[in-house]
């Protein structure tokens, strides 16, 4: 009868915060952060095929990892692994009725958590990576 | 003419419309308003002085049918209870839009029957019994005393969900909200609601519970009637009769 029906290509709309709530946005960085953990096991994967192609392959590419660009790419995955563990224990938590009718609450604490987290781990990172 | 019934502001109209075998389309109308009263006058008088080809369902204008939820400016919305004031400004343009995750039927009229035959197959009762209070405070159920339930069975939850929108399958929140209201399942619902397309398919966004114009709060139903489902097949593994 209409596009209006639901179809599995409809994903896209899964991204679209326009008029939502906070729930909503909390979905949406829910699967932003567990697709882009996804895209960093494949990367990881193919990085650790460096380690076969001798020591001198696996320094450059740890030289590499050390440059500002790739420490901040490391930082996202720090970030994605705060927001999607946290936010799983807010929806574990949610799913079985603890703190149901405070879940806009829940997710604004879990994400100063992370927020604070990802301050910590980059003092850290780049003080790592300039200390040498 | 009461003063509060003079038409002050001017609103646009963006309307959807679409017609069997014929492209969609948005079609544009110039209606003066008044601020306080209800998108649905406003679409009603689109119909009766403009463009009598219009579809769009309604009936009770009281917000107890349910029959008038339509997308307003991307939003789900009863229209019969949503002010012009609420959702818009004097000289605002409001977009109209059949409900999400619906066969439209016609412009503004969806197609619900499906949603209507999940709720009958979870056995949803829209009259229950009501509660009192007794002179210590308890609360207790009185066959006697009925009223309808909260759920209008409007769809707007199944329109804002984003699970409902690439699964035909799932069954939505509002029948899953009709599944937890008795408390107690027998075999057949049970068999519907703690499946794959049941229960566990919900991923918790809470839009359903922000866009109830009822307060039926459909997410919170979800997460109890998951209680319910793990503690009604620990209670069958366990071999404990449960109450009817």
């Amino acid at each position: 009868m209409s596009e209006q029906t639901p179809k599995a290509v409809n994903w896209m709309k899964w991204f679209d915060p326009r008029s939502r709530g906070v729930g909503m946005w909390a979905f949406i960085i829910n699967r932003l952060s567990g697709l882009g953990l996804v895209l960093y096991l494949v990367l990881h994967l193919i990085m650790l095929g460096k380690l076969a192609k001798g020591p001198q392959a696996y320094d450059q590419f740890i030289a590499m990892m050390k440059t500002p660009f790739w420490i901040a790419g490391e930082l996202l995955v720090v970030a994605a692994v705060f927001i999607h563990g946290l936010n799983g224990v807010r929806i574990i938590l949610t799913s079985f009725g603890i703190g149901g009718d405070r879940q806009k609450q829940l997710f604004l604490i879990i994400m100063l958590v992370a927020g604070a987290a990802v301050i910590f781990f980059a003092w850290k990172m780049f003080a790592h990576a300039g200390g040498g | 003419m009461t003063e509060n019934k003079k038409y002050t502001w001017n609103i646009i109209f963006k309307i959807f419309r679409k017609k069997a075998g014929q492209p969609a389309h948005y079609d544009q109308f110039d209606v003066a308003v008044n601020p306080d009263e209800y998108i649905l006058d406003g679409i009603e008088r689109i119909w009766a002085y403009q463009d009598r080809s219009l579809v769009f369902s309604h009936a009770c204008h009281h917000s107890t049918c349910g029959a008038c939820g339509m997308l307003v400016n991307g939003e789900e919305k009863l229209t019969c209870i949503t002010t012009f004031r609420s959702v818009t400004r004097n000289g605002g343009t409001l977009r109209i839009e059949p409900l999400r995750n619906f066969p439209v039927i016609s412009d503004l009229a969806v197609d619900m029957t499906g949603m209507f035959e999940r709720m009958h197959a979870v056995s949803h009762r829209p009259v229950i019994a009501d509660t009192f209070e007794t002179s210590r405070g308890r609360k207790k159920e009185r066959e006697d005393l009925l009223r309808l339930a909260d759920c209008i069975e409007c769809g707007l939850c199944i329109s804002a969900c984003p699970i409902s929108a690439t699964s035909a399958d799932y069954i939505g929140p509002a029948v899953l909200a009709g599944a937890q209201q008795p408390g107690t399942f027998g075999e057949n619902v049970l068999n519907i609601v703690d499946s794959e397309d049941g229960a566990w398919r919900c991923h918790s966004a809470y839009e359903c519970t922000r866009v109830c114009p009822s307060n039926v709060d459909p997410a919170w139903r979800i997460m109890d009637l998951r209680k319910k489902l793990v503690l009604t097949r620990v209670k069958r593994m366990m071999g404990i009769k449960e109450k009817t």
